[in-house]
């Protein structure tokens, strides 16, 4: 017994011994429960714990080293972003909703966006250039988000080069987005009514490296894991999820596209103008964790397609708005990145400060005032690197939200997690959780 | 600036906005500021502004609204549908609370309907709403037919019950323990209604109106900027 341990002391409570167990102490375990040791043990993995995505927390009940019941306890990262949203700008609102889902941040603000911008009613008059910059934005990020779905999955396995040629890639993809947002994350680019700046010069050349890059390496993950037996044998066949449970659960993203059914609302509910890109909804039809890692890599490679179209149109598009022509919504000022490495926009403050009383006035109304959004509500759900993310936006009419609900695909899909363990090995149960990828900051919000 | 405009204007324009002639007003505001009343000189304790949500739409609904409408008409009991609204192409059906299982069933099993991915549910809170202050907001997809659908359901704060639908929509479980934490509603028949964000011992639901942001004074080279609350705010 470590009982010297003050990290992996025993106690007794009234619903039998308590074990805290660091790791490579099972054996303590075992002894410490004495001669006629119970059948059942609960363990609570989590919420901090390595495999676990963040602070998720599993109570697993075993028998032995199988899984009797599983349920999930939420709420560690809870940090009440929808109701601060209701006392902030709709603008604001942006910088808040970036922060739920840290691996997919783009898709919070998109989300976010049409569905205020469906309030707006200025749905037809967001410019051509902000659209592509928006899938643009989206589709990187699908490939970044993953990049570490399958790079942390590797990890838990064991598969350590996974993980480290996965941030590898990942690296790259956040070095465009900090090029052209200005932020690894966090970034608050998409704003109801456009994006908040144009391209920075040499994106475009950065993009198209990116591409060449992408190409070559891309084809490692497959190459490393595909025919892999040890992946496999740890993959395949775990976590089992068929279409019914899908549709049952309301599971949504590359879970649902690995029981061989295409559902995806870039093709069945385009936005953003997805009907106008080339790309396929890769499927397979395992419906086990397996499955989901194959519709993932193939996913990056049409995501990359599409990255690449967006590159030659933005590249016909010098020059144009990135946002609404509306004075009444669109942020008066673009910023540009200034020699001290921070944006700033002298044009603007010179316009404002030296020139012009009204634009002053304007700056002023609609920075700390605000737009002010007409009455009702809208749902837009976008399709995340997990599945159906979308913000159920209410406005009374005022500068502010009244109400933002935002189904994050992470919540609605951890509801698999008992399903899809209950039966199994311990050891899958890291697994299957993996490949339903949760983030934990989407989850809790 | 529409704030400036006297007050005996509609209720449509106040906000500047163009809504339909038939919105419903749900509140009235007053004063701007934190200002009401008399004993103001800045004018802004006269301002008054009308919240006013779309009201209810007569037919015909446009598009494939009046078929699903009819359908599910025909099917639910009387007087189940309480209201339609469409607004801005989506289609909100206000359901009576007692009728939302049989509604949901409906939607779920109808060859017409077949609304089968329930996207969750999440509330709302109008505490100047008499008798139906907190509101449960579903959203459907109806992959087969590739339609979305919204259905509200109204409980007074006296009487904060609902059925659970998680019978129809098992996928509903967890958006269901989310809008009881936050906003209080009972999800009568929910196999686990338990709080799922908050801490179990946690007093009160945080999403509600009543219930403050929190926050504390910040300050910095001597200026303090109040928790974002209490700051000064427009209606």
């Amino acid at each position: 017994m470590t009982a010297t341990d003050p990290y992996a002391t025993t106690r007794d409570t009234t619903e039998g011994k308590v074990f805290t167990v660091t790791g490579q102490d099972w054996d303590s375990v075992v002894s410490g429960l004495g001669e006629e040791p119970e059948e059942r043990v609960v363990v609570n993995m989590g919420p901090q714990h390595p495999s676990t995505h963040g602070v998720l927390r599993l109570i697993l009940e075993l028998d032995g080293e199988n899984v009797t019941e599983a349920r999930c306890g939420i709420g560690y990262l809870h940090t009440g972003i929808e109701k601060n949203m209701e006392f902030r700008s709709w603008t604001q609102g942006v910088t808040f909703c970036t922060r739920m889902d840290y691996l997919s941040p783009f898709y919070n603000e998109a989300a976010y966006c049409l569905s205020v911008e469906r309030l707006l009613g200025i749905e037809d008059q967001i410019p051509e250039k902000a659209n592509v910059m928006r899938v643009l934005l989206m589709e990187l990020n699908r490939i970044s988000s993953h990049l570490v779905c399958i790079a942390t999955g590797g990890m838990e396995i064991g598969a350590l080069t996974v993980m480290t040629i996965g941030f590898r890639e990942r690296e790259k993809t956040l070095d465009l987005f900090e090029l052209i947002t200005g932020l690894r994350m966090n970034h608050a680019f998409i704003r109801p009514g456009g994006v908040a700046q144009d391209l920075p010069p040499g994106a475009l050349d950065k993009i198209r490296e990116y591409i060449t890059w992408m190409n070559r390496h891309l084809k490692e993950y497959a190459e490393l894991c595909n025919a892999n037996p040890i992946f496999k044998a740890r993959l395949q066949n775990v976590g089992y999820l068929d279409l019914a449970g899908c549709m049952a659960l309301g599971i949504s993203g590359p879970t649902v596209r690995s029981t061989g059914y295409a559902l995806d609302l870039r093709k069945s509910q385009p936005y953003c103008g997805y009907e106008t890109y080339d790309f396929d909804v890769p499927t397979w039809d395992s419906s086990d964790s397996y499955g989901r890692f194959r519709v993932r890599l193939q996913e990056m490679h049409e995501s990359l397609k599409i990255v690449e179209q967006c590159a030659d149109r933005l590249e016909k598009m010098d020059g144009q708005p990135v946002m609404v022509a509306d004075k009444k919504i669109a942020w008066p000022s673009q910023l540009a990145v200034g020699a001290d490495g921070m944006g700033n926009s002298l044009d603007h403050i010179k316009h404002i400060m030296g020139e012009s009383m009204e634009a002053l006035i304007h700056h002023f109304k609609l920075v700390t005032e605000g737009f002010r959004v007409p009455a009702g509500q809208a749902y837009v759900p976008i399709e995340s690197p997990r599945g159906e993310m979308g913000a159920h936006v209410v406005s009374d009419g005022g500068t502010k939200p009244y109400r933002v609900h935002f189904r994050d695909p992470s919540f609605a899909n951890l509801q698999a997690m008992p399903i899809m363990c209950e039966g199994g090995q311990v050891a899958d149960v890291i697994v299957a959780v993996a490949s339903l990828d949760p983030v934990m900051g989407g989850v809790d919000r | 600036m529409s704030d400036t405009q006297p007050e005996n204007l509609p209720a449509t324009s106040a906000a500047g906005d163009a809504q339909t002639p038939g919105a419903e007003v749900i509140e009235q505001r007053e004063g701007m500021f934190g200002v009401r009343g008399t004993g103001d000189t800045s004018g802004f304790g006269g301002l008054r502004r009308q919240v006013a949500l779309p009201g209810g739409t007569p037919k015909p609904y446009g598009s494939w609204f009046d078929g699903a409408v009819d359908r599910l008409e025909g099917l639910a009991a009387d007087g189940a549908i309480e209201k339609v609204v469409v607004d801005r192409n989506e289609l909100t059906l206000h359901i009576k609370r007692e009728n939302i299982v049989e509604v949901c069933r409906h939607l779920r099993d109808d060859e017409a309907l077949r609304f089968e991915f329930c996207s969750g549910v999440s509330g709302v809170h109008y505490p100047h709403e008499t008798g139906s202050e907190l509101h449960a907001v579903y959203h459907f997809l109806s992959i087969t037919h590739n339609r979305r659908i919204r259905l509200e359901v109204s409980a007074p704060d006296s009487d904060p019950h609902i059925p659970s639908i998680v019978s129809v929509y098992p996928a509903n479980d967890w958006h269901e323990r989310e809008t009881w934490d936050f906003f209080g509603i009972i999800f009568d028949g929910h196999p686990a209604l338990t709080r799922i964000q908050m801490p179990d011992d946690w007093p009160g639901h945080p999403q509600r109106k009543d219930y403050p942001l929190g926050g504390i004074d910040v300050e910095y080279k001597g200026a303090v900027i109040p928790p974002p609350d209490t700051r000064r705010s427009y209606n």
